[in-house]
């Protein structure tokens, strides 16, 4: 029990006194993730309407397979993008391994199916004749899925927060591709299951409680952006 | 104002829908101007037809023209897009105000702001829900989520406007006021319609024309009297309401008169005909009379045929009377008129029709 009030303690002066090197963690890992997150984004977004949108065989095959990649295993990930970052690797000229780039390229791969497979429910789910109601009214097909998209802004944000969940709160992959190097690639996950492994468990926690803030102040400022505007 | 100029035109359009062919349509016109609605049962081919003559669904075959001018798949299309406007039976409305859905059709076109502010006024207050403006869309009945559906179709001043089912999900009394208000409005702003619906009594009501479908084809189109009265066929008269429809055999044919033979009985008709014909008696049930008197009373009309009442069947604002004959007759009539003839199963009856209300197919 006086482990756990003595880490609490510990944590809320690394909290207060604003550690240099605690703060550069915080920061590196909301860097990274946001940088994974915003690609997961774009790619997730784009592909996930166009699924939705377009008719073609082997759609259902498609789908699941999107689906299948919402839970793919960080340290799955982790495994093959260090395989391709590897010095003889096919990306190994990039000689990218064991810096925050590889960190960001496994967590947007993470992410990715995340939106994605949000995305494309989100717009199959609104009603099949909104589609060509925004087209009766003169829409080009650009202007089209900007509103449809907009008319799932709700599921929408939900993918931005599942996918930013996902990503800050990974481990497997980032220790795999990022090396945990102190100053360099260590981001708050890492260095919790580092110090939990040498025993600090004070810092654990401190680093526990930066991880649940951070979350979820970030969720707290989407939530509000998707809540706005709501009828009463 | 009906022109008998045509504003859109089919011709031989053939539309699949995996494989299966859905529209078969080898020419239909709409006119300047009408109100025409496209009436049949589920599955007839109606709403595939309006996405068709809205552009918003592929052709497999057949050209569509809007006043003369080819409109094809690509460049010409978006221009045609924003002449026309389209209402669903569900409102479909954004996530946004009233005042912002009415705008959202002017601001896809690109008109700009303090245009669409003064459309939009206009637009809401012809509606009738100008006090709504400010009402998010998701906060309305299902009376102003219509009206508003309606507005936005109309802010963008579309030429045809497309009605798919637009009343079947309102109850009577906001379905009444809205048609009310949809009929004046497409009056004063001159604008063509065309509405998809199963329910002949809203067609009847709007239509200048109306047109019957079946199985992805057109079976008959013209004046809604005339398909009323004169169906094509025995599906076109179930469909339109004609209750009693029956298979004889001319008997005797006089001057614009013939008598037709049918099983139980003769009925007196006009039309020609030559001795021996098969034809189909068609008999709307409005204009059957029943009265409990003496078979002279009724003197003026053709046909007296005194029977017995096998049901009486209320309607809500009527009642349904089935009669034996010597062949079923189907009569409606008021509630009055069942309460002073005391009118009940198994009662003597005298049913009398003229011969100008017989309609005869010929088979």
């Amino acid at each position: 029990m006086d482990l756990i009030l003595e880490g609490i303690k510990q944590a809320i002066s690394l909290l207060f006194t604003l550690d240099p090197e605690v703060l550069g963690i915080t920061w590196l890992s909301l860097a990274v993730s946001g940088a994974a997150t915003g690609i997961s984004l774009i790619f997730g977004m784009s592909v996930g309407t166009t699924v939705a949108l377009t008719e073609f065989p082997g759609k259902r095959f498609v789908i699941s397979l999107i689906n299948t990649g919402m839970g793919l295993p960080p340290v799955v990930v982790g495994l093959f993008v260090s395989i391709f970052l590897w010095r003889n690797g096919p990306l190994g000229f990039m000689e990218i391994l064991y810096t925050p780039t590889a960190i960001v390229l496994a967590q947007a791969i993470i992410a990715t199916p995340i939106v994605m497979g949000i995305t494309l429910a989100a717009i199959q789910h609104l009603p099949r004749n909104l589609r060509l109601q925004i087209l009766a009214l003169g829409a080009t097909r650009l202007q089209m899925v900007w509103m449809l998209m907009k008319e799932a802004k709700l599921p929408l944000l939900a993918a931005v927060m599942a996918g930013f969940g996902g990503v800050i709160s990974e481990v497997g992959a980032s220790i795999m591709v990022g090396g945990n190097i102190k100053g360099y690639t260590r981001v708050l996950t890492t260095a919790t299951v580092m110090e939990t492994g040498k025993g600090n468990f004070d810092i654990a926690i401190a680093l526990g409680i930066i991880l649940l803030l951070l979350a979820f102040a970030i969720n707290s400022l989407l939530t509000a952006i998707q809540q706005q505007q709501r009828p009463r | 104002m009906i022109n008998a100029v045509s504003i859109l035109e089919i011709r031989d359009l053939e539309v699949r829908r995996g494989g299966v062919r859905v529209l078969d349509i080898p020419g239909f016109e709409v006119l300047d101007g009408e109100f025409l609605s496209l009436i049949g049962p589920n599955g007839a081919g109606k709403s595939t037809l309006l996405l068709v003559l809205a552009c918003l669904l592929p052709r497999y075959r057949g050209s569509l023209s809007f006043r003369g001018a080819s409109v094809m798949e690509g460049n010409g299309l978006m221009g045609y897009r924003r002449k026309i406007s389209m209402v669903f039976q569900e409102p479909l409305l954004f996530d946004g105000t009233v005042e912002s859905n009415v705008a959202s059709g002017l601001r896809l076109h690109g008109v700009n702001r303090s245009n669409i502010g003064r459309i939009v006024g206009e637009c809401m207050e012809r509606f009738g829900i100008g006090n709504l403006k400010g009402r998010h869309a998701r906060k309305l009945s299902g009376g102003e989520a219509q009206r508003t559906s309606l507005a936005r179709a109309f802010a963008v001043g579309p030429e045809v406007i497309f009605l798919d089912e637009p009343f079947s999900s309102l109850d009577p009394p906001t379905r009444e006021g809205l048609m009310e208000d949809l009929q004046r409005i497409l009056r004063e702003t001159k604008t063509t319609a065309v509405m998809a619906t199963h329910d002949r009594v809203e067609a009847l009501r709007l239509s200048s024309r109306m047109a019957i479908m079946k199985d992805g084809r057109i079976v008959q189109i013209g004046d809604p009297g005339d398909v009323m009265n004169r169906p094509q066929d025995e599906f076109v008269a179930s469909f339109v309401g004609v209750e009693t429809v029956l298979s004889g055999k001319i008997v005797g044919s006089g001057a614009g008169t013939v008598t037709v033979q049918v099983p139980g009985g003769k009925i007196e008709s006009v039309g020609v005909g030559q001795v021996g014909d098969p034809v189909l008696c068609c008999i709307r049930p409005e204009l059957v009379t029943l009265s409990t008197g003496s078979p002279t009373e009724s003197a003026s009309a053709r046909n007296v045929l005194p029977g017995r009442i096998v049901k009486v069947i209320p309607m809500g604002l009527f009642y349904k009377v089935n009669i034996d004959c010597g062949f079923p007759l189907t009569a409606y009539v008021t509630a009055s008129s069942v309460e002073n003839l005391t009118l009940a199963e198994g009662s003597a009856v005298c049913s009398s029709f003229k011969a100008t209300a017989v309609h005869l197919i010929r088979k």
